[in-house]
Parts: C-alpha cells; structure tokens; sequence
C-alpha cells in the first residue's frame, strides 16, 4: 500500500470529463489546494460539477491572501472553461464591481449554479461521506434556495428534506499526514476539507510535510487515514 | 438630519452583550461591535470560518492565511481559541449555541423578515452563512442604515428581496432609532439627536409604535 504521489500531475491524471470533484476550503488560499487545482487545469478535464463554498473570487478582491500573493482558486478552471455547474453557498465576489470569472460566465448562460446555504452544504457532504442520503433542516424555509424542496413538520415546526453530496475526487490541502494517510490541518483551515475528505470516492490530499508513522500523535489526528486515497507534499 | 456613524452603531449594539455569550458577527458594521465591548465582560466570538473565541485582528507582519474569520480577515491567535471543520461551525449555529448573532440587511420588514444575501438587480449573490444565522442563533440582531443608498426605507411592510429567513429578526439598530420586533409589530423605542417619531416614520415604510419608554438613542 502506497498513498504517496510525488507529481501533482499524476495524482490527478485519471480525473475524467464530466467528474465530480469537491474543493476544500473557506474562501481564500488557507485550506485551498492550490497545487491541485493548478494540475486540474493543465490536465484540461471538462465538464466538470464543482463542489466549494465559493466558486473562486480570492484571486480578485484578494479575500484572506498575504499582500501581494495573489492566490489560486477555482477560477482558473472557470477561465478555462473546464466547468459546467458549481454548487456553492458564496459563488460571487462580495463587491459587485469586481465580478469573478463565475459570475462572467453565469451572466453568459455558460455554467450552472446551484445555491446551497453554508451549513446545508457543509451538512450535505458529512451526510454523503456518513451514509445518510438525506436529512432535515430548518435552513433556508420559505426562500429561493429550497424552492419546490419537500418539507415536513417535526413538534410542529417544519423543516426542509436535503440530499447528501458526494463526488469522485475531493481536493484536500491539510499541514500534515502520515505515510498512512493520517491527517492534520491547522487553524481555520480545517473548514470544508475535513468534512470533504469522508464524501469523495477518491480524495487527494495536498500538505506541507509527509512524517512517518507516528510523526502525529495519535491523539492530535483530526482525519483518520481511512478517508485518505493519495498524499503528496508540497515542495517549498 | 444627521445620521449617526457605522461606530455609534456598532456600539449601541455592543450594549446587547451579555458576559458569556457566544456571539457571531457579519460583514460590515457588524463586525466593528467587538471593539466596544466593555473589558468586565467576556464574549465568546464564533466564526463560520470554524474558530470560536477569537480576538483581535492579526498585527500587521505575522498575517497567517490558516488563521481568518469569515470576513477573510487575519486574526490574531490567542489563548483558549479552539478550530473545528465547517461541519461543526454550522451545528453549533443550527443546534442553537449560539447567543446572538450581528447581521447587515438589506430589507428588514416588520414581523422581523430578514433580507440580506441578494440585490435582485445583480440577479446572483453570496447566502454563505447567513440563513443558518437567522434560522439558528438565539438572538439576531440587525445593523444597518436606515435607508439604502438611494433613500428607499429598508424597513418595510414586506420584504421585496428575496428573503433570507422568516420572523427571525428581534432588534434593529438604524443610523437613526433603535427598533424593537415584537408579536410582528415594530416598537420605536430609540431616537437619535435631532430626530422625531414622525421623522422617522417618514423614513420607514412599515408603521412604527411608538414605545411607552421612548427613549433617546444612548450608547
């Protein structure tokens, strides 16, 4: 058994047109696999369904980015018109007179949008990876984002039925793993990542540092390496 | 008329804090309340960002893009701050842990319908965290101007903007009065200097009662 890639290019090589593919992340380049998406666009797969909670505007308003580092986001993929639908919950720039590629492309009728609120997205893809196909949540009642969305009463107050994700590739950028696949994040990059990495048929992980077994304590794992298909180490 | 400053905003809504409440702040004027809380009083701040007590802003040099809250901004780290995945972020804010939440708005109507994620004429926007807010923390609270840029009340009868949650919004803090939401009605109970209930009326599309209690708007 080995999880251990050295090229980015190869570990996502055998990702095809019309995939599935989660990115993680909040919003900025803390917790975005950079090097992954980087290797995703020079692969060239089209038609791809991406899963993210933004659908790229770090690299325009600089959102969370050091000064002058300008980061990679899914809208490199977007330019490259390699993407046909994006499930989101902040798909757009929050200044509208800087618009992000996707919102370009959205005006133009070019790509796909589905809103989805933050949590219902985050609790979407911990369901997918934990085997539950759907669940309800008093999220977004009554408002465009669950429109004709089955609801139901529970102690008299309704809720709305919302389906699990998953995918076949997710891109996880975590600080360290193990040579198991054992994983650690650091700060607030945990966010999307360590939920993506359960729902993903394969999940690739990008870190700063790949240790040996028991280079992390056992009790500082956040991700088991049961979640973990393929490592590989940023080179500095 | 004057207005008063995003400041005095801010920092009449700070007086809403309790010691020991989890709080979590929005974009904008919301985010400037944390500065005005009194030092005998703790607040746990929460972000979507998947921090809970955080505290100041990052000095400039040490910036670590592992380490925002959910307005991309840097924090500092300190003691007793704790990190978990987005998963968690949002059952703490759906499992009804959280005190109070700070939001913006651009519509608030007055049985306390929050409109804040989309301005149909861009005919796209960001909803983020911002439905498991209003659907979710104990409180909400709304900071905002009293009127857009325009001069349009965005305190209304009903909400024209695409709504964010329902009868979720308990208190509205404005540049101009401090508004309760109760039983679906709207009770004026702050003025600002230089300002009447007739006034402000004028600038609000719902119709407003004036509190027994009036008071002026202090900080």
């Amino acid at each position: 058994m080995n999880k251990i890639f050295t090229s980015f290019d190869d570990a996502v090589s055998d990702i095809k047109d019309n995939a599935t593919i989660m990115i993680g992340g909040f919003a900025g380049p803390g917790g975005t696999a950079q090097n992954l998406i980087k290797s995703l666009r020079d692969l060239g797969a089209n038609n791809l369904t991406i899963i993210s909670n933004t659908a790229g505007f770090a690299s325009i308003i600089g959102f969370g980015a050091l000064p002058g580092h300008i980061p990679i986001d899914v809208g490199i993929l977007i330019d490259n018109h390699q993407v046909r639908k994006v499930i989101a919950s902040f798909p757009v720039s929050p200044s509208p007179s800087k618009p992000n590629s996707f919102e370009k492309a959205y005006a133009k009728n070019e790509i796909e949008l589905e809103l989805v609120p933050q949590g219902t997205l985050a609790e979407r893809i911990r369901a997918g990876g934990a085997g539950i196909p759907a669940f309800y949540t008093p999220t977004g009642l009554d408002t465009h984002v669950t429109k004709e969305k089955e609801t139901r009463f529970f102690k008299q107050k309704e809720y709305v039925l919302e389906e699990a994700l998953v995918s076949d590739f997710a891109f996880i950028r975590a600080l360290k793993a193990d040579k198991f696949g054992n994983l650690t994040y650091k700060g607030t990059s945990k966010n999307f990542n360590a939920v993506m990495v359960t729902a993903a048929t394969v999940s690739i992980i990008e870190v700063d540092e790949i240790t040996e077994i028991g280079g992390i304590n056992s009790n500082m794992i956040d991700t088991p390496s049961i979640y973990v298909n393929r490592i590989i180490e940023i080179r500095k | 008329m004057n207005r008063l400053p995003r400041d005095i905003i801010a920092m009449r809504i700070a007086k809403e804090l309790k010691d020991g409440d989890v709080v979590n702040l929005g974009i904008g004027i919301p985010s400037l309340c944390s500065q005005f809380v009194p030092e005998n009083k703790t607040i746990f701040y929460h972000s979507e960002s998947g921090v809970l007590n955080y505290g100041p802003m990052s000095e400039s040099g040490l910036e670590d893009p592992d380490l925002i809250n959910a307005s991309g901004q840097f924090l500092a780290p300190v003691a007793g701050m704790s990190f978990f995945n987005s998963s968690d972020a949002f059952a703490m804010i759906r499992g009804g842990h959280i005190d109070v939440t700070i939001l913006g708005a651009l519509q608030v109507s007055a049985k306390g319908d929050l409109a804040n994620w989309m301005i149909p004429s861009r005919g796209i926007g960001n909803v983020g965290g911002a439905m498991d807010l209003a659907v979710g923390a104990k409180k909400v609270i709304v900071a905002m101007e009293h009127t857009d840029k325009d001069g349009n009340p965005k305190i209304v009868s009903e909400c024209t903007f695409p709504l964010t949650s329902r009868k979720c919004v308990s208190l509205i803090v404005t540049d101009i009065a401090v508004i309760t939401v109760q039983d679906e009605k709207l009770i004026l109970i702050e003025i600002a200097p230089g300002w009447d209930f007739a006034k402000v009326q004028e600038l609000t599309d719902a119709p407003l009662v004036l509190s027994t209690d009036i008071k002026a708007f202090s900080v």
